[in-house]
């Protein structure tokens, strides 16, 4: 309970620094004077620090929430548990430059001609104003991503060489249980939407499943990263659904998108645009879904934990954590549901594309 | 909104790891997996198809056995019945024979008898020829002592005659 407090009070520090950061930040774009800026920002910031010290119960939960969905260049899995993360930048005049986060860890929070800012999110903005950079950093986000892949990977090559070895014996172990939600995604979501050609996009679309659901898995442990209730990340997954329509549609998708059948010509100066947003409504849809939902679980329950702080009761905590309980077992089922509904979706909609014979309904 | 704002970074580390992740999947564990299940549902499916030819073997088995049992105990009741109506025809045949034998038997014996008494007959006639010459040479000797007694000596032998 103690180191709980503790990370918490942390948190309400790292909040608070944000927060009155905020206006300095506001006022940046009236200073344009280069370096000037980022000395304001870090007197601010140290004066906010100080200040803090002395009210150590300053508590905001709005930035304890945002600073645990956003993403971070280090890992912090508890107060003074630092992971720190290679930083990795591109700018034109200077090349690749590679470094440990660790190394903003000093008095300015500067690094190299680098200032790493703590706003409503992280960000890494270069000293000189002028030079543009492009931050390729390995960030918690990333860090949380290339260690679910890595088990993804030796889940399933795990899995495989039971099917290699073990041919002709009836599944145990933990192959058959992998086995009973492969089949479930093949024969309950693939076969059905996809049609008679399912088999070459099955890899995908299992891969999108388990990709998804891992992460969302992860996302819920204590103190890691929230990928899939990330922007970039459900962008990337939607915009790569949509590739893969849109690459395999035949003639009979494009044709009913520009000249559908059956409809009036006068019509058609109303249907072909729709159709067209609706094409691209697809994949914002996808994003913004599961975007929606586990930022959604993650904000109800890091608001749950913070009422905690803010009532500090002895009281009211216990509920409270029962009340987080139940919603946690809550966000295990959109764990799935949400990997599901993906994967779901993204088949129906390569079914659509690939399908035979033209008819009016295309999964409106 | 930095929420709503994608990170180029994020989105090339996604796009780089994620697939990677499809690729390394798709060639070292789906494509295994996929084909296990597929040979496993294939093997099953074959094996159930086996054990329903199987199935039908047996019952075309049973269905011969059962027109052979049928057609064995009709050829039985044929030649049972035959036995029979062979059996039958030589005791009726038999009989038939035997009856005519008899008949040819009784009618000899007719014969005979016919024979016998036509040959009785005409002994008795000439029994009765030379009983009627000595009887007339009696009555003829009587008649010429008493004529009395030459009439009870014609009743007497009338009497006799008759009783001849």
């Amino acid at each position: 309970m103690y180191t709980h407090l503790r990370r918490f009070f942390t948190i309400a520090l790292i909040a608070a620094t944000c927060v009155f950061n905020l206006p300095a930040r506001a006022d940046e774009p009236a200073q344009h004077e280069a370096g000037k800026i980022a000395e304001a920002v870090n007197q601010e910031e140290h004066k906010i620090e100080h200040k803090l010290e002395e009210h150590e119960a300053k508590f905001n939960i709005g930035e304890m929430i945002m600073h645990h969905i956003a993403d971070s260049h280090e890992w912090e899995f508890s107060h003074g548990v630092v992971l720190p993360l290679p930083v990795i930048l591109y700018s034109e005049d200077r090349g690749i430059e590679v470094f440990m986060s660790s190394n903003f860890h000093n008095e300015h929070h500067e690094y190299n001609g680098y200032h790493l800012v703590h706003g409503e999110s992280e960000q890494i903005v270069p000293v000189d104003e002028a030079r543009k950079i492009y931050d390729f950093s390995v960030t918690k986000n990333v860090a949380s991503m290339l260690i679910s892949a890595l088990i993804l990977i030796l889940v399933f090559t795990g899995v495989a060489s039971f099917y290699k070895n073990s041919k002709g014996k009836a599944p145990k172990g933990f192959a058959s249980a992998m086995e009973v939600i492969i089949l479930f995604i093949r024969d309950e979501v693939v076969k059905p939407n996809v049609g008679p050609k399912y088999e070459k996009y099955l890899p995908y679309l299992l891969t999108l499943f388990f990709f998804i659901l891992i992460n969302n898995i992860m996302g819920l442990l204590p103190g890691s990263a929230n990928l899939t209730g990330n922007i970039a990340v459900t962008m990337t997954l939607a915009v790569l659904t949509f590739i893969v329509v849109h690459l395999n549609a035949n003639g009979n998708y494009y044709k009913h998108l520009l000249a559908p059948t059956g409809v009036p010509a006068p019509l058609l100066i109303i249907m072909i645009p729709v159709e067209i947003v609706g094409v691209f409504m697809k994949p914002f849809s996808l994003m913004v879904r599961l975007f929606a939902n586990i930022t959604a679980g993650h904000i109800i329950l890091l608001s749950l934990f913070g009422l905690i702080f803010i009532f500090q009761s002895f009281v009211i905590a216990p509920v409270i954590s029962l009340f987080a309980l139940f919603l946690n077992f809550i966000e295990i089922m959109v764990a799935f549901i949400q990997a599901f509904i993906f994967t779901l979706l993204s088949s129906m909609y390569i079914g659509s594309a690939i399908e035979e014979h033209s008819h009016a309904d295309h999964g409106h | 909104m930095s929420l709503l704002t994608p990170n180029p970074g994020l989105i090339f580390w996604m796009l780089v790891v994620f697939l990677l992740v499809v690729f390394i999947l798709s060639k070292f564990a789906w494509k295994p997996i996929l084909k296990g299940l597929k040979d496993r549902e294939n093997e099953i499916q074959g094996a159930l198809d086996l054990a329903e030819k199987t199935r039908a073997e047996m019952a075309q088995l049973k269905s011969d056995n059962e027109k052979l049992i049928a057609e064995a105990n009709a050829i039985r009741d044929q030649i049972l019945r035959d036995a029979k109506d062979a059996s039958d025809r030589t005791i009726a045949e038999s009989k038939d024979k035997a009856a005519i034998e008899g008949q040819k038997i009784i009618e000899s014996a007719r014969e005979t008898i016919r024979n016998e008494q036509a040959l009785a007959v005409s002994k008795i006639k000439q029994e009765v020829a030379t009983l009627s010459l000595e009887i007339a040479e009696k009555v003829l000797r009587r008649e010429l002592a008493d004529k009395a007694a030459q009439e009870k000596l014609i009743a007497d032998l009338a009497t006799s005659a008759r009783l001849n």
